[in-house]
């Protein structure tokens, strides 16, 4: 076992499945040259050559869809999003291209493209650049959304995702990558559409995922002290959606909190509220309550853009409230 | 140009003719839904490109697709299968008039979203460069198509790489109902193409020999090195845009003029002129077109709708 940051396990994923499948290249802006903008890819373009590192336009349309065509075409192309509010312009090409492709054709064609799309707020970048859009491409059958919150998992969910013969959205919080954790050495994938248990507990179960997962391990943590041990499961993928940790965990604590960084509206956490009270009615002892951002453009003044944020104490007062 | 391959295209063109006839009648009965958009007058452009393509070579499009379809070389019994929402139809009655495709003859489609599959052309050009092969792209779009950012990203990025596509713009002069002049700043389309510095030539889109002549060029121009490569094939759709078009936008006039254009007239000339066939000749085949226009509806007709569990058939590769 090794402690590596999470833009570590990424890179080593990329590198260890570019090293094992030549068809396997990366297409974006500034990921050859310049290393990437998070660095995820730097010396790339040095090991692998410009052929494979591939540096585009300034053209997010284009990114989108020349990824799709390459797919179709039997390669297994990685297209980076330098972020994901650029992925906006992509959005015909992902949802009406990449997601339909298979099925529309009756499964005459695969789409085994990877988008990587870092994103999320907490940074100072403005309204524009700090969306967490992750529900708006989870809305769309056909296309598998994962966002990893823990450098073993998004290293394991990177090798699903290059590897599935499906088109993949793959989001990384921006605020993540600089976190540690045990990844061990070797070749593993972490299988698309499986949520985990990270933390275990009776009291109230906690539904996160990203960067709303280490949120709810610092609320955990600290409502442990008082004595309430919440149990904390994450999502890992979007769709599919894996309830089975999360109805089992409800089925055990009776009441749930569930923790996203996007808007509270026609969020992630609407969508698992909804299943809780479909499938897990009879087990419901309090209202199901939702941590979410404040229904507002996020803007750049640091302490106002906090004051949008989910935070720790946000989330344990949630708890408080069903408890 | 030989006998046999003249022959060969007049089939073709009238087998287009007679199929999208057959699909605008099977329409006004209610057995094709959603949106239709008819060929019907540019038939040369899709035959005498397609005459020039190894069967390596890539064929995409967007939603006027029938006759790419059928030139390729798609079963017309599994294309009008599609069209009538059937399960044998070449898309399992999953995608319909706008998305047809037979990859076995490398044709990828049919797309409805104006523009969205230039960036695929474009894409598979890039696995065909990447994979060190020869074959090249033919990437058929209309003219309305070229107002939109997908294809000047996508020609952008073609040229950044130099990737073996031809970008071939079947200008029908009407973007739905809104001529070239009204919708494109720049209505000659060779000119677009030089904003990214890649050769580009008009063709006369009526005439099938000059068509061919032009795509066969082209690809060997890509084989000695130059790629991207562009063209501008001019030609007119003698029906409306889709079926319910109300066809105010141009003159009865204006519709006559092109008609005396028809592809399909133009080619039989040259062929009696030629002496290649005579009129009997040519009406044989017509009847066996017929024949098959008659054997691909009732293979649709006789066929069954998909099965219900077929909704949720395909929506992943991987479960």
């Amino acid at each position: 076992m090794a402690l590596i940051t999470m833009r570590q396990a990424i890179t080593d994923a990329l590198r260890e499945e570019m090293q094992r499948d030549d068809k396997v290249f990366i297409m974006g802006q500034e990921v050859g040259v310049w290393g990437g903008t998070y660095a995820v890819t730097r010396g790339f373009y040095d090991e692998f050559g410009e052929k494979r590192v591939r540096d585009t336009p300034i053209s997010e349309m284009a990114i989108g869809g020349v990824a799709v065509g390459a797919a179709m075409g039997g390669l297994r192309p990685v297209a980076e999003f330098m972020t994901i509010n650029f992925a906006f312009l992509a959005l015909d090409a992902i949802v009406n291209h990449a997601a339909k492709i298979h099925y529309m054709f009756g499964e005459q064609m695969r789409v085994p493209v990877v988008y990587r799309a870092p994103g999320g707020g907490g940074r100072q970048l403005g309204a524009t650049h700090s969306h967490t859009p992750d529900v708006i491409f989870a809305h769309f059958p056909g296309l598998k959304v994962v966002s990893p919150a823990t450098p073993y998992d998004a290293k394991g969910l990177m090798k699903a995702a290059i590897r599935t013969d499906d088109p993949v959205l793959f989001i990384e919080h921006h605020t993540l990558y600089q976190i540690r954790g045990e990844v061990p050495e070797g070749d593993y994938v972490v299988p698309i559409g499986v949520s985990d248990v990270k933390r275990p507990g009776d009291a109230v179960t906690i539904v996160a995922y990203a960067q709303g997962l280490q949120v709810a391990l610092e609320a955990a943590k600290q409502l442990a002290q008082e004595g309430i041990e919440a149990e904390v499961v994450d999502l890992r993928s979007l769709r599919p959606l894996d309830m089975g940790p999360v109805l089992e965990s409800f089925r055990k604590t009776f009441k749930a909190v569930i923790v996203e960084e996007g808007y509270r509206t026609f969020g992630i956490g609407a969508e698992i509220a909804a299943r809780l009270q479909e499938e897990g009615f009879d087990y419901m002892d309090a209202p199901v309550k939702r941590v979410a951002q404040l229904e507002a453009p996020l803007p750049y003044s640091r302490e106002l853009e906090q004051s949008a944020l989910i935070n720790a104490d946000r989330v344990i007062a949630a708890v408080k409230e069903i408890l | 140009m030989d006998k046999a391959i003249l022959l060969d295209w007049y089939r073709q063109m009238v087998l287009v003719r007679r199929f999208e006839q057959k699909c605008a009648e099977l329409y006004q009965l209610g057995k094709i839904g959603g949106f239709l958009h008819l060929y019907i007058g540019q038939e040369a452009t899709a035959v005498g490109s397609i005459a020039a393509r190894r069967p390596q070579d890539h064929v995409i499009t967007a939603y006027r697709d029938h006759a790419h379809a059928l030139v390729v070389g798609a079963d017309p019994k599994r294309l009008m299968a599609e069209l009538l929402g059937k399960a044998t139809g070449v898309s399992k009655g999953k995608g319909g008039s706008m998305h047809l495709a037979s990859v076995e003859h490398n044709y990828w489609g049919g797309y409805g979203i104006v523009g969205g599959h230039i960036p695929l052309g474009t894409g598979l050009a890039l696995a065909e460069k990447y994979k060190e092969t020869d074959a090249v792209v033919l990437c058929y779009m209309g003219d309305g198509s070229t107002n939109i950012g997908y294809f000047h990203e996508s020609l952008n990025m073609a040229g950044v790489w130099d990737l073996p596509v031809i970008y071939i713009v079947e200008n029908n002069q009407y973007g739905m109902g809104t001529s070239v002049a009204r919708a494109s700043a720049a209505p000659d389309m060779v000119t677009k193409a030089a904003g990214y510095a890649m050769p580009a030539r008009k063709v006369n889109g009526m005439d099938v020999i000059e068509v061919y002549n032009a795509v066969r060029e082209t690809i060997d121009a890509i084989h000695a090195g130059v790629a991207p490569q562009f063209l501008e094939i001019n030609t007119y759709r003698f029906e409306g845009h889709s079926m319910g078009d109300p066809l105010r936008y141009r003159t009865k006039d204006e519709v006559e003029k092109w008609r005396g254009d028809d592809p399909i007239g133009i080619l039989e000339r040259h062929i009696l002129k030629e002496n290649a066939a005579t009129k009997e000749e040519l009406e044989q085949i017509d009847d066996e077109v017929e024949a098959v226009i008659e054997e691909a509806v009732k293979f649709a007709e006789e066929s069954p709708f998909p099965a219900p569990e077929a909704l949720f058939e395909g929506i992943y590769v991987d479960n």
